[in-house]
């Protein structure tokens, strides 16, 4: 905890998400609009103090609406980020543990996913389910899951042969204790990692899909879908592009760093003085 | 006590992508360890020690052959009347615990009251030449000498009658294996425990031993039923592990 408090660049990352989190969950407290509400005759307002960020093609207050997306944007992609490791621990660990005929079949499905480009999968299975955020949502964990599997597998495996879970197993210690006490809290810390640095990817993912109008559809607001509303006026007002450009460019920046700063806290070689 | 009858045991090696070459690690082994006796087992790095203590702890499963113990063949009748230390006292303590949840593992819900059980922990390090300031400590904050020491006193917390001791004293500087070598002598003594002790240096053997047998390729190849006739031993692989030492002790130059 001392390490991460004397890197500066992780303390600025991580008060700003908490920042974007609280925002998110107070949304109704911090906007000054409702998101929704459209004002014609205000469309393509510059800053103001009624609107902070203007308003875009609808005359919405792109702040509110800004605002309304973190719980789009980034609680959505969170939700993903723990369904798909909570099934990746479930899998990897019975792999790992285990090992013999589970571990060989989970695997080779597992290689069989991973051969997919994950992209077309996921256009793939929203176009079979249909558009919707809960099918972005769906499509993403059945991507990801496999990648998380495998990667705690191998760490799970690398525990396995530990002297101290060797002797667990040799006095007769039932499989629940030496997993939970044992394994999950040494891979715990490189799961956390592995996440953390995963979440730019998947509020990419999101907006990406959003902005090609398979994710949330209009008129609620998300930010990959305004900057998708955002780039049919590019010419005539590119500043539209701005708020939420810049959302997902600070969060996904913030989440990256943040996990590098994690890291290199937790990785036992990273030990200096 | 324990008796292990024809332990065959081996692993598939791949050779190239496709071929797997079946590879003999143990071809027949049978040995037996009485109660209160301590048995060396010694032979080369990769002769396969290593993989015939993990069949008699239960952790690896043989391919042929049979481990019993007082009688019972099955794992789960046993186990608590077995223990382990290992050579890698570094890997044997998980980073995560401290020195008294360790010991507390080993005893798991036997006892229930807290003073007790704290009480026990407390004579079980004290038994090991430690006290009660290494309750509170992780593994980092202890040497090797003293890392071992947990680990003894973890094997000899379940009160077990047999105690595999797999290079037990073989990663430790001279001085510190003499005192560890001492250490077990005693407690062999006091609680009449078993001991299989594998290792690869004979003088060990020579200081805790009564019997030696000889390892190599996966058979024994000599047994040694009394210490004191370590010198009349007639394999040429046995003679020439014991002459590896007697070259390198110092000359008596009085």
């Amino acid at each position: 905890m001392k390490r991460l408090l004397s890197d500066k660049l992780a303390i600025l990352a991580l008060s700003i998400l908490v920042t974007v989190m609280i925002m998110g969950l107070f949304a109704p407290f911090f906007s000054l609009h409702d998101p929704l509400e459209q004002n014609i005759a205000f469309k393509f307002a510059g800053m103001s103090w009624e609107y902070p960020l203007g308003t875009d093609h609808l005359g919405r207050c792109i702040y509110s609406r800004l605002i309304f997306g973190i719980r789009n944007t980034v609680f959505l992609a969170m939700l993903t980020m723990v369904c798909t490791i909570g099934i990746g621990v479930v899998v990897g660990v019975i792999s790992g543990y285990y090992k013999g005929v589970v571990d060989e079949m989970m695997m080779r499905f597992c290689d069989v996913m991973l051969s997919f480009p994950s992209q077309v999968m996921i256009l793939a299975i929203v176009g079979v389910l249909g558009v919707g955020i809960e099918n972005i949502i769906l499509a993403n964990i059945v991507i990801k899951w496999t990648w998380y599997a495998r990667m705690i597998r191998g760490m799970v495996a690398g525990y396995n042969y530990k002297n101290y879970v060797l002797y667990a197993k040799t006095i007769g210690k039932s499989d629940r204790f030496i997993i939970s006490r044992h394994l999950l809290p040494n891979i715990f810390s490189e799961i956390i990692i592995l996440a953390t640095l995963d979440m730019g990817w998947v509020i990419i993912n999101i907006s990406t899909l959003s902005f090609l109008g398979l994710g949330i559809q209009p008129p609620f607001p998300e930010w990959g879908a305004m900057l998708s509303e955002a780039k049919n006026v590019l010419m005539s007002n590119p500043s539209q592009m701005m708020a939420p450009g810049v959302a997902i460019l600070v969060v996904v920046a913030s989440f990256n760093i943040l996990g590098d700063a994690l890291r290199d806290m937790l990785d036992v070689k990273g030990v200096v003085k | 006590m324990l008796e292990a009858k024809g332990i065959v045991k081996g692993y598939h090696e791949s050779q190239g992508l496709f071929k797997k070459r079946h590879k003999a690690v143990l071809k027949g082994v049978s040995l037996h360890v009485k109660r209160g006796e301590c048995v060396g087992l010694i032979g080369e790095s990769g002769s396969g020690k290593s993989t015939l203590g993990k069949i008699i702890l239960g952790i690896e499963k043989a391919d042929e052959g049979t481990i019993s113990f007082e009688g019972k063949s099955d794992k789960r009748a046993y186990e608590k009347e077995m223990s382990v230390v290992f050579q890698d006292y570094t890997s044997s303590i998980n980073p995560r615990f401290r020195i008294k949840e360790v010991i507390a593992e080993a005893l798991g819900k036997s006892i229930a009251c807290a003073k007790e059980k704290r009480a026990y922990i407390l004579s079980l390090l004290e038994e090991v030449g430690l006290n009660e300031t290494f309750l509170e400590r992780y593994a980092h904050e202890l040497s090797g000498g003293q890392l071992q020491r947990v680990c003894i006193a973890r094997a000899i917390a379940t009160k077990p009658k047999f105690i595999l001791l797999d290079e037990a004293v073989s990663s430790l500087d001279v001085s510190v294996q003499l005192q560890i070598l001492e250490l077990l002598k005693a407690l062999k003594e006091k609680h009449n425990l078993s001991y299989l002790f594998i290792t690869h240096d004979v003088m060990c053997v020579t200081y805790l031993c009564d019997r030696v047998i000889f390892f190599k390729e996966g058979e024994c190849v000599e047994s040694v039923d009394k210490i004191e006739d370590l010198k009349h031993i007639s394999h040429p692989y046995s003679k020439s592990l014991l002459g590896a030492v007697e070259a390198l002790e110092i000359p008596n130059f009085c």
